[in-house]
C-alpha cells in the first residue's frame, strides 16, 4: 500500500472519471415490447370470460381442493424422503467395492430408471392382480404371516411406492455424482486418521457432497410436487383429481384448473426460496464471505446501511487480518 | 506431553524400530514403483526421505500407514506388520476395521494439506479423537486450542480452511494428526504447496515436534531442514535407495553420482 501511495503521491489524487455510459437502445425497445406483450396478457386474462375469475375465487379454498393440496404435500415430502434415503443408499451400494452391492444397485437403477413412473404407478396399484396375499415365511414352505394386497397396500401407499422407489433412482445417480466430485484426499486424510468407510463417508464425504446434490435435489422436489399429480390415474385425490371431480360435477374446467395451477404455483415456490436457504448452509466453507439474504438485504435498505456479511471477513495470508 | 519426551540413546538402541522396511516393492499395473525398499527409522529419529519426483518416496511413505498396499515384502511399523497379520506361515490381510484401528497411531500431514473444508479449523482438529477414540467432546476440544495455541493458531480456531493462508492450514492440519496422539508422524512434502515466506512457519513447528522426541518420516525438498534437524536421511531414485546416512554428511559429501546430480540442482 505504502509504495503504492507513493508513486502516485507526485501527482496527487487523480479525478474521478467521469464519461457518457454505453448507451443501450436494443434494451429499450425490447423493454417496450415485452411491456406490450404483458399488457395484452393481462387483458385477455381478466377480459375473456372464459377465465371465470369469480368461479376461481369461490373454489380456490374449497374443502375439497385444500384437502387434495395437503395430499399432495404429503405425498410429495413422503416420496422424497424415500427418494433421497433410498438415493444414498442406492449410491453407497454403487460405489462400494463389493461386486454383490455395486451390482444390487445397478439392476434397480436400471429396472426403476428404464421405465416409466406412470407404469410403475399403475403396476404397484395393480399388485393385488399379481399377488393376492403377501406373506413372510420360509421360501416354498410353511407361512408365519399373511395379509391381502389390497390390505397392505391402499392407494396412498401405492402412489408413495411408485414415487418413492423410481425417484430413489434418480436420487441415486444425483448422490453419485456428488460423492465423486469430493476430493480423494479427503478420503485419504480420513483415513489416515484412523476414520472408518462409514465414518468418512457420513462425516467427511457426504456433507461436501450436500453441495453438489441439494441443486438438483431440489429441482427434483419441485418436480416431484407435479408428478404427483399421475397418481390421479390411481384415483388418489390429490390436488389435480380433487379439481376434475369437480369439473366433472360443474363443467367449469378451466377455472378449476387455473385453482390447481395457482396452487402448484404457490408451492414451488416456497419450495425455490426453501432451496435458497438450504444451498447457502451447505456453502458453509467454501465461500469466504456469503452474500447477504434477500431478507438481509431489503432490512439494510431500509436501515439505510449497507448489508452485514455473515462470516468473519478474512483475508488469506493476512495474519491478524480476520476478527472471529 | 510426557510420552514424547526423548528417550535416552541407549534405550533407542535396544528398542524395536519404529518403522522397519524389508525388500517392499510395490507397482500400479505393470509399473514398478518401488523395487526393494530396505531401511530402518528409529524410534524418536526425525528420518528424511529425498529425492527427484517420481523416485518413490511419497507412495513409500504411504505405504507405512497402508493408504497404499505393497506387493511384496515386509514392512513393520512398531514391530506389528502393516495391512497384514502372520498366521503360521500365511499372509492374511487385515479387515477395513483393523487398519483403521492400527492408522490411529499414525499420522499424516498431507502436500495439499486436506482439512475438511466444511468444518472449522477446532472442529478438523477434534473430529477424528471425538468421533474415531469416543472423546468426550468438551475435553477435546480444550486439548484440540492447546494444539491450535501450540502452532500459534489460537486466534483462528473459528476460522474454515479457505479462510486460513495455505502455511495456516498445514500448521491446522498437523495440530489435527497430533490431536491421535500418534506415536509416529509421516510428512508428504508438507512444504511443497506453500508461498516462499510461509515456509518457515510450518518447518518451525515441526522442528518443534522434533525436540519433543517424535518420530518422524518427512518426504521433503527442504534441504536445510533435513540438514539442521534430521538424524538419517536416505535418498531414493527410481524406486530404489540409491544412499543413506547421516544427513549432514550425505548432503554435504554425497557418495553416489546420482545423489550428486540431484543435490546439484536443489541446493
Amino acid at each position: 500500500m505504502n509504495s503504492l501511495d507513493k508513486g502516485t503521491a507526485g501527482q496527487g489524487r487523480p479525478e474521478t472519471i467521469k464519461a457518457v455510459p454505453v448507451r443501450h437502445p436494443g434494451r429499450w425497445a425490447g423493454a417496450v415490447v415485452i411491456a406490450l406483450l404483458a399488457a395484452m396478457l393481462l387483458s385477455a386474462l381478466f377480459t375473456n370470460p372464459a377465465f371465470k375469475w369469480d368461479i376461481v375465487g369461490k373454489y380456490l379454498f374449497h374443502d375439497s381442493i385444500v384437502h387434495g393440496m395437503v395430499v399432495t404435500l404429503e405425498l410429495t415430502a413422503l416420496s422424497m424422503l424415500m427418494g433421497v434415503v433410498g438415493g444414498i443408499v442406492l449410491a453407497v451400494m454403487r460405489l462400494s467395492p463389493n461386486p454383490l452391492l455395486s451390482g444390487t444397485a445397478w439392476v434397480y437403477i436400471w429396472v426403476f430408471r428404464g421405465t416409466p413412473v406412470l407404469v410403475q404407478l399403475v403396476m404397484w396399484n395393480f399388485l393385488g392382480l399379481i399377488w393376492a396375499k403377501l406373506s413372510i415365511g420360509v421360501p416354498w414352505g410353511p407361512e408365519f404371516w399373511s395379509e391381502s394386497t389390497n390390505v397392505l397396500i391402499p392407494t396412498f401407499v401405492a402412489a408413495l411406492l411408485g414415487l418413492g422407489l423410481n425417484e430413489a433412482a434418480y436420487m441415486a445417480e444425483i448422490v453419485r455424482g456428488g460423492i465423486q466430485s469430493v476430493d480423494e484426499g479427503q478420503t485419504e486424510a480420513a483415513h489416515a486418521l484412523g476414520m472408518s468407510q462409514f465414518q468418512t463417508m457420513r462425516r467427511i464425504i457426504l456433507p461436501q457432497a450436500m453441495r453438489v446434490i441439494i441443486p438438483p435435489t431440489g429441482n427434483e422436489t419441485i418436480s416431484m410436487l407435479k408428478t404427483t399429480s399421475l397418481v390421479s390415474v390411481i384415483s388418489l385425490e390429490e390436488i389435480f383429481r380433487a379439481g376434475q371431480v369437480i369439473y366433472s360435477r360443474n363443467y367449469q374446467n378451466i377455472p378449476l384448473l387455473i385453482v390447481v395451477s395457482l396452487w402448484y404455483l404457490f408451492f414451488t415456490s416456497v419450495l425455490t426460496i426453501g432451496q435458497y436457504y438450504i444451498e447457502r448452509h451447505y456453502a458453509r466453507g467454501s465461500n469466504r464471505t456469503l452474500p447477504p439474504t434477500p431478507l438481509q438485504r431489503l432490512r439494510g435498505l431500509f436501515a439505510g446501511k449497507p448489508a452485514p456479511k455473515t462470516t468473519a471477513d478474512v483475508v488469506p495470508g493476512l495474519e491478524g487480518g480476520g476478527h472471529v | 506431553m510426557t510420552d514424547l519426551t526423548k528417550t535416552p540413546a541407549d534405550a533407542v538402541a535396544a528398542a524395536e524400530p519404529m518403522v522397519r522396511a524389508e525388500n517392499v516393492h510395490k507397482s500400479y499395473g505393470p509399473v514398478e514403483v518401488l523395487k526393494g525398499i530396505d531401511l530402518e527409522v528409529k524410534q524418536g529419529e526425525v528420518f528424511c526421505l529425498i529425492g527427484p519426483s517420481g523416485s518413490g518416496k511419497s507412495t513409500f511413505l504411504r505405504c507405512i500407514n497402508h493408504l497404499e498396499k505393497i506387493n511384496g515384502g515386509r514392512l513393520w511399523v512398531d514391530g506389528e506388520l502393516v495391512g497384514y497379520q502372520q498366521r503360521g506361515d500365511k499372509l492374511h490381510e487385515l479387515r477395513d476395521r483393523e487398519v483403521a484401528v492400527k492408522r490411529r497411531d499414525i499420522g499424516m500431514v498431507f502436500q495439499r494439506f486436506n482439512l475438511f473444508p466444511h468444518m472449522t479449523a477446532i472442529e478438523n482438529v477434534i473430529e477424528a479423537p471425538v468421533q474415531v477414540k469416543g472423546e468426550n467432546k468438551a475435553a477435546a476440544r480444550e486439548r484440540g486450542m492447546a494444539l491450535l495455541e501450540r502452532v500459534g493458531l489460537a486466534d483462528k480456531a473459528k476460522n474454515y480452511p479457505s479462510q486460513l493462508s495455505g502455511g495456516q492450514q498445514q500448521r491446522v492440519a498437523i495440530a489435527r494428526a497430533l490431536a491421535m496422539k500418534p506415536k509416529l508422524m509421516l510428512f508428504d512434502e508438507p512444504t511443497s504447496a506453500l508461498d516462499p515466506e510461509l515456509v518457515g512457519d510450518v518447518l518451525d513447528v515441526m522442528r518443534g515436534l522434533a525436540e519433543e522426541g517424535m518420530t518422524m518420516v518427512v518426504v521433503t525438498h527442504e534441504m536445510g531442514f533435513a540438514r539442521e534437524v534430521g538424524d538419517a536421511l536416505v535418498f531414493m531414485d527410481g524406486g530404489v535407495v540409491v544412499e543413506a546416512g547421516n544427513p549432514r554428511e550425505v548432503l554435504t559429501n554425497p557418495q553416489h553420482e546420482r545423489t550428486r546430480a540431484f543435490l546439484s540442482k536443489v541446493l
